[in-house]
């Protein structure tokens, strides 16, 4: 091309304003991972086919209305279900080909055709209890809807919360022990405390020492296993009957909302920790997203040399923030030993902080995503549980890996290059020495 | 509100980053404090404001001595701050960041974004700034961020306003309206201090200059000084604001980059349409403000961006879908823009930097084997040619000053055989005997027939270098012209207008 | 640059800047890995021993207020705080006695032979820790955490025990075999960490935890199925023992349990060391843990690094699987026969430091403690689990030098 130019050369208004041309970008993942699913289901079908009907139980006892059993033929019902995913698998290339982005209602959609087709073959000749599996995935699911609350929260203000599951754990111990003593509402006050005080040991060290607070985390898990292991076998184990007896939480249906059908006895017929798990998810999403305490939280976390800068105590929101979560965090802990099993035991979380964690990421650094992400943590689990009941034709251990795998081919598929909170993970060292 | 600082001294361990330094302002007055690179402006702001604490000396405001334990302090006591590096929260939106620190709130600490969204309006129309309280930081041009961050000064009531080198990001046109935002500010009452390296902005608005070298107040100056004065104060010495270069030796064409487009994951286009071709012995120019494709051109051309169509040949040979190692191989040297984010490992040794992109065959490595002692050699040499001031070769490139670090990358891209050198902002930050320095090889570069590609939004560094400037807007080019266009065009063409006879 | 960090020294090395620069951005450091090994490997010796002593005095406070006999003379402190001291003192000397006779020398018996015993079931337990260790540190330098040890294991693990147990072979040629198919599951199991980092950004730390549980459930299944892993007619998940031609041998003959397995674990050490040091390849998982940036821009393929570092990590932490299976417990493999090392790797690189002789150094402390603690729970009947405790402190407290100085009123680096 010819770059000369005459010069001296003066300026025009320009024929036409420059702008830019937007592309969109659309990812392939999604339709791949349908494909991967729905040919998964296929072959399910296809190499272990199943014989019989599959019902469906959807009340529970004790209703006021009365909803009916359904069931199925099983085998043509989930080949039904497989067409109906394969039809969302079509209709996520199609898109893709024709570069649009895959909508989340066609997401969902596949989700419920593919668990419930998955539903009907693996439990053909069953009975499926709805509201037992949905109820008591709820349950599972509260002190990973807890832990992941405290790892939203910390990490929005910039720290990263590996101790999620030393909390959980410490949580646990804690209610074990006060709760023996001094009741359940007292037990549920000191897992917050004993959440506190680890998340007051990680803000010492990655705020204040400025260790990595990864490092961090991953120690005091190991620290609180340690610690709670050796004082189980000191002093629970010997003084079982006075210090790890704790007393349990019952399920308290709420008048009215406990009796509407299906939705009732899974949300409103729970234990008050359910209950103050709504209310708490309520809370921090407020909170986080509404009020001055939010917006500094989220400033910290995203710029905080910004913050200094509008005076706002970098460090101290932190740590503030920090000590909050951990407390929330603790509260799941209670689950384990004022609901769960009344009694304290070894390494009895088994790692439920790390799937906490997990869902933190999976959710988006978003309290109600990260809530919906524990919930389906928690729905795997559960699924097995009840399967197994049933007598399902998948190996136990399987079933067990469920959501450990669904968690890989979320960060890999779905999230893999999600934004987190720009300044998560990284110290802030303020100015003057 | 006068402000006065009084022997402010700071030190950082044996460094003394500030060493008695006084300055008055007084209200309705714009006082510049001018000093190159690295002569302490910044960390005299940064006690001012609050983030550092003085090792010895005062503040005081108002005749009163002030004791800030934090830029909280700094606010309240009406200090406000346009800094150099926004601190905007670029997923907040305007209002969000102009509250922030200052909320505004209602029932149990919630927040009152009207509230905040009317003072962003008022305070708008008080100096004629269009900016909408609920447009998100990041979607705004950098210019309209500025604004957003004068009126967070603002909504404070700060009375001494401090710019800190405001116009790095800005074209002329929008220097020239900050300008007019500063006298206006000025005329309210307003004590202004004005941080800058650039003498012409300088002269321009001041009504006092400080000039400080080297952590000390080297004297004062008036508006009226010529450049040459303004800057033999500022670096101590005569200096040459031209650099010396022959009428090149053209030879036949190198790069022929064709209808380049970069679009980045989210889908944005970046680069667009872009063709042009530099020569042999010739060297392009890039102007254009900061964000205008320039680094996603410098990237591609390295292979460092992922959604790249069009072509980019050189010497007959494609780049465009070579991975970078076969790029760096085919002869291309890069300085990157950013040299401590991509073009240095800070923790590494000066020697294992100047062979960070020979990690793979001879000299340095056999076998899968590093050659320690060929490596030693080479990088005593290097220190030497390329007049890098460390200890030695075992010092980490982070602890070298900004110029050494420029100078120890130049050295590694200029000492492997080069068909191409592309140059993003090689002096920024960097100072002015470096400055000369790296122009000087550049220079040399070129003259011994490779032809370079030279980004800069300095338009002072372009028109120096230059053999042809390409300007760029919004990823696509405005024109190409000769280096001896006026910078009023020049100007005009970072904005997207097109003059007559450029050719796009 | 001049924006100072509180960082607890400044490298000998640092010369002073010939100029200050503060233009730069303060932003701080966007690769945390960066700063955060340059914090441990600013510790200085006296930090360590400090580090230890302090988490050793936490430990003893631990034993201390669970004793049965502290606690009984508690309560009457004030009337005889003679007794409260003494049952206090007993309680200490006597847990960290059995832990020394336990770790390095038993001095309640007179046969040299016998009395040398624990050493070698210190440097026994050392081998996996050390091998193990290497593997998380080599990730740490390319800024991977991989918390993946206990996956890695128990797949390296259960493949080198299948050809343990399933095979004929020679003696040599087996448990070379055996050692191979084992390091090259583990490394198979890490390297898709590295696959799904390099391709998709999927956070290694989460991919490598969950992957602790997948490994974990496969290895479970296939010992619980009789034509996969399960020894043949048994109910327990649990597989055959191993063919002695596929254990490594006893190195200083069989009245020590003392194996093969550390003298891998030296030569892994001496490995390491080379790629980190004198490799090419060594050189640029070091650029791309510093700064992927910088690496990427001067031609380094920074997804194929993490693909390889953690090929090899796990590789190495495969190996320790290998070494419990066919060294340690030849009795068959079993979904726990991680022992917890996984995990333990971790805190041992960080306190070696990420580099290889500091995780040999750690390596045999940490292995001196689990050889001691199982001692200290015999004869003292304190739980292992203290172990536990003191590990983790100490690497806590030695990532924190100025906790440390402070404390101990150290002098800090600057007033030296």
């Amino acid at each position: 091309m010819s770059t000369s130019a005459s010069t001296p050369v003066t300026p025009s208004p320009a024929e036409e304003e420059i702008v830019l041309p937007e592309v969109t970008v659309v990812d392939r993942k999604a339709a791949v991972m349908f494909g991967v699913l729905t040919v998964g289901l296929a072959l399910l079908l296809i190499l272990a086919p199943q014989e019989g009907d599959t019902s469906f139980r959807l009340k529970a006892p004790n209703d006021f209305i009365e909803l009916p059993t359904i069931t199925v033929p099983s085998t043509p019902t989930a080949w039904v279900l497989t067409l109906a995913c394969a039809l969302c698998t079509a209709a996520a290339i199609v898109l893709y080909t024709q570069k649009r982005k895959t909508p989340i209602w066609l997401v969902i959609v596949f989700a419920l055709a593919w668990m419930t087709g998955f539903l009907t073959w693996a439990a053909a000749g069953g009975t499926v209890p709805v509201v037992g599996l949905l109820g008591g995935s709820l349950a599972v699911a509260v002190p990973l809807v807890f832990g992941a609350l405290g790892g939203v929260l910390g990490e929005r203000a910039g720290v990263v919360n590996i101790a999620i599951d030393g909390q959980l754990l410490f949580g646990a111990f804690a209610a074990a022990m006060i709760g023996s003593l001094a009741g359940t509402w007292a037990g549920l006050g000191a897992s917050m405390v004993a959440g506190l005080l680890v998340a007051s040991v990680l803000g010492l060290f990655a705020i204040r020492y400025f260790v990595d607070q990864v490092i961090v985390g991953v120690v005091l898990n190991v620290l609180v296993i340690g610690l709670t292991s050796f004082m189980f076998s000191q002093v629970l184990a010997p003084n079982a009957a006075s210090l790890n007896s704790p007393p349990r939480f019952r399920a308290v249906p709420i008048p009215v909302l406990g009796e509407i059908p299906l939705i009732g006895p899974i949300f409103f017929r729970q234990t008050v920790i359910v209950y103050i798990l709504y209310i708490t998810v309520a809370l921090v999403t407020w909170t986080l997203y509404r009020t001055k305490w939010g917006l500094r939280v989220r400033a910290v976390g995203e710029h905080p040399k910004a913050a200094d800068t509008v005076g706002i105590k970098v460090n101290r929101t932190r740590f503030r923030t920090i000590l909050l979560a951990g407390a929330i965090a603790g509260m799941g802990g209670a689950f384990y030993t004022l609901v769960s099993v009344p009694q304290f035991n070894r390494e009895m979380t088994g790692g439920a902080g790390y799937i906490a964690l997990a869902a933190v990421i999976f959710g988006k650094w978003d309290p109600i995503r990260a809530t919906l992400a524990a919930l389906l943590f928690g729905f795997a689990s559960n699924l097995q549980g009840v399967l197994s009941v049933i007598g399902s034709p998948v190996p136990s251990q399987f079933m067990l890996m469920l959501p450990y795998v669904v968690t890989i081919f979320a960060v890999a598929g779905l999230v893999g290059r999600s934004r987190a909170p720009a300044a998560d993970g990284i110290p802030y060292r303020a100015g003057g020495q | 509100m006068k402000l006065e600082l009084r022997d402010i001294t700071k030190r950082f361990g044996s460094l003394v980053a500030n060493d008695r330094i006084s300055l008055t302002v007084e209200p309705g007055e714009i006082h510049c404090l001018l000093g190159e690179n690295g002569a302490g402006k910044s960390t005299l702001m940064n006690v001012l404001y609050g983030l550092y604490r003085a090792d010895e000396g005062e503040i005081l405001l108002d005749d009163e001595v002030q004791h800030f334990t934090g830029p909280g302090d700094a606010i309240a006591a009406g200090i406000g701050m346009v800094h150099q590096h926004f601190m905007l929260l670029p997923v907040f939106t305007v209002a969000e960041n102009v509250m922030l620190g200052d909320e505004a709130t209602g029932f149990a600490g919630s927040l009152d974004l009207d509230a905040a969204g009317k003072r962003v309006a008022e305070i708008s129309k008080q100096f004629g700034f269009h900016v909408n309280p609920s447009s998100v930081i990041e979607d705004l041009p950098v210019g309209v961020q500025q604004r957003v961050e004068i009126i967070k000064a603002l909504s404070r009531d700060a009375e001494v306003l401090v710019f800190d080198e405001p116009t790095a990001v800005l074209t002329p046109q929008e220097t020239d309206e900050l300008m007019g935002t500063m006298r206006q500010l000025k005329e309210a009452g307003k004590a202004i201090v004005f941080i800058t390296h650039k003498l012409r902005e300088v002269r321009e608005v001041a009504d006092k200059i400080t000039v400080i070298r080297l952590g000390k107040v080297v004297g004062e100056a008036s508006p009226t000084a010529s450049n040459q004065e303004l800057a033999a104060m500022m670096v101590g010495r005569p200096v040459e604001l031209t650099v010396h270069k022959d009428p090149p030796q053209l030879g036949e064409d190198a790069l022929v980059v064709d209808n380049l487009r970069v679009i980045d994951a989210l889908g944005h286009v970046h680069v667009d349409n872009l063709s042009f071709t530099i020569k042999r012995g010739e060297v392009l120019a890039v102007a254009g403000v900061q964000g205008n494709g320039q680094t996603e051109l410098t990237e591609a051309l390295l292979g460092l961006q992922d959604h790249v169509t069009g072509s980019i040949k050189l010497d007959g040979k494609e780049l465009v879908g070579r991975s970078v190692r076969k790029i760096l191989d085919a002869g291309v040297g890069f300085v990157p823009e950013d040299r401590q984010e991509d073009g240095l490992v800070g923790n590494m040794t000066i020697a294992e930097n100047l062979m960070l992109n020979r990690s793979f065959d001879e000299p340095f490595v056999r076998n899968g084997s590093l050659q320690l002692d060929k490596l030693d050699e080479f990088a005593t040499q290097k220190l030497k040619e390329y007049d890098v001031r460390a200890p030695g070769i075992t010092t980490n490139a982070g602890n070298l000053s900004g110029g050494n670090q420029q100078k120890v990358v130049v050295a590694r891209e200029l000492s492997r055989d080069l068909r191409l050198l592309v140059a993003a902002q090689p002096t920024r930050g960097v100072d002015v005997g470096s400055i000369e320095f790296i122009h000087t090889q550049i220079v040399a570069t070129r003259d011994s027939g490779v032809p370079v590609l030279v980004v800069s939004t300095e338009l002072d560094e372009v028109v120096a270098l230059a053999d042809r400037i390409m300007v760029l807007y919004r990823g696509r080019i405005v024109g190409i012209v000769p280096p001896d266009t006026p910078r009023e065009v020049l100007g005009l063409m970072m904005t997207g207008e097109r003059p007559e006879g450029a050719v796009a | 640059m001049t924006y100072p960090t509180n960082e607890p020294g400044p490298n000998p090395t640092t010369p002073a800047p010939t100029e200050p620069e503060p233009e730069k951005p303060v932003a701080p450091d966007d690769d945390r890995w960066r700063k955060a090994l340059r914090e441990i490997a600013s510790g200085n010796a006296a930090v360590a021993f400090f580090s230890v002593l302090l988490a050793v005095a936490v430990g003893s406070l631990l034993i201390m207020f669970t004793d049965d006999d502290v606690r009984d003379t508690f309560s009457y402190v004030f009337a005889q705080p003679g007794d409260f001291f003494s049952a206090s003192w007993n309680a200490v000397w006597g847990a960290y006695t059995a832990l020394f006779r336990g770790s390095i020398y038993n001095t309640r018996v007179d046969d040299f032979q016998t009395a040398i015993r624990p050493l070698t079931e210190t440097l026994k337990f050392a081998a996996p820790l050390i091998v193990a260790g290497l593997g998380v540190g080599l990730a740490f330098r390319a800024a991977l955490f991989n918390i993946g040890g206990r996956g890695q294991m128990l797949m390296a693990g259960a493949a080198a025990g299948w050809v343990g147990y399933q095979f004929e072979m020679p003696w040599p040629i087996h448990v070379t075999l055996a050692i191979l198919v084992g390091m090259a599951a583990g490394a198979l199991w890490g390297g898709l960490v590295g696959l799904l980092k390099a391709r998709t950004g999927a956070h290694e730390v989460i991919v490598t935890i969950m992957l602790n549980y997948v490994a974990f459930y496969l290895v479970f299944y296939a010992l619980s199925e009789q034509n996969l892993l399960q020894a043949p007619g048994s109910g327990n998940p649990k597989s055959l023992p191993m063919k002695d031609s596929a254990v490594l041998p006893k190195l200083l003959g069989d009245r020590y349990n003392l194996h093969l397995g550390f003298l891998l674990a030296l030569i892994a050490v001496a490995l390491v060391w080379w790629i980190l040091n004198r490799s090419s390849l060594g050189f640029r998982i070091r650029a791309v843990g510093e700064n992927p940036a910088a690496a990427r821009s001067a031609g380094i393929d920074v997804g194929r690094t993490y693909i390889v570092v953690m090929l090899i990590s796990g590789g190495l932490v495969g190996l320790a699987g290998v070494n419990q299976v066919l060294g340690t417990v030849t009795s068959g493999i079993a979904v726990d026969l991680d022992a917890g090392i996984g995990f333990d790797a971790i805190t041992v690189a960080l306190l070696g430091r990420s580099r290889p002789l500091g995780i040999l150094a750690a390596g045999l402390l940490f292995g001196a403690f689990k050889a001691g603690g199982f001692a200290m729970q015999a004869s003292e009947n304190i739980p292992v689990d203290i172990v536990l405790v003191v590990q983790s402190l100490i690497v806590l407290f030695i990532a924190a030098p100025p906790l440390i100085r402070a404390i101990f009123r150290l002098p800090t680096r600057e007033a030296q």
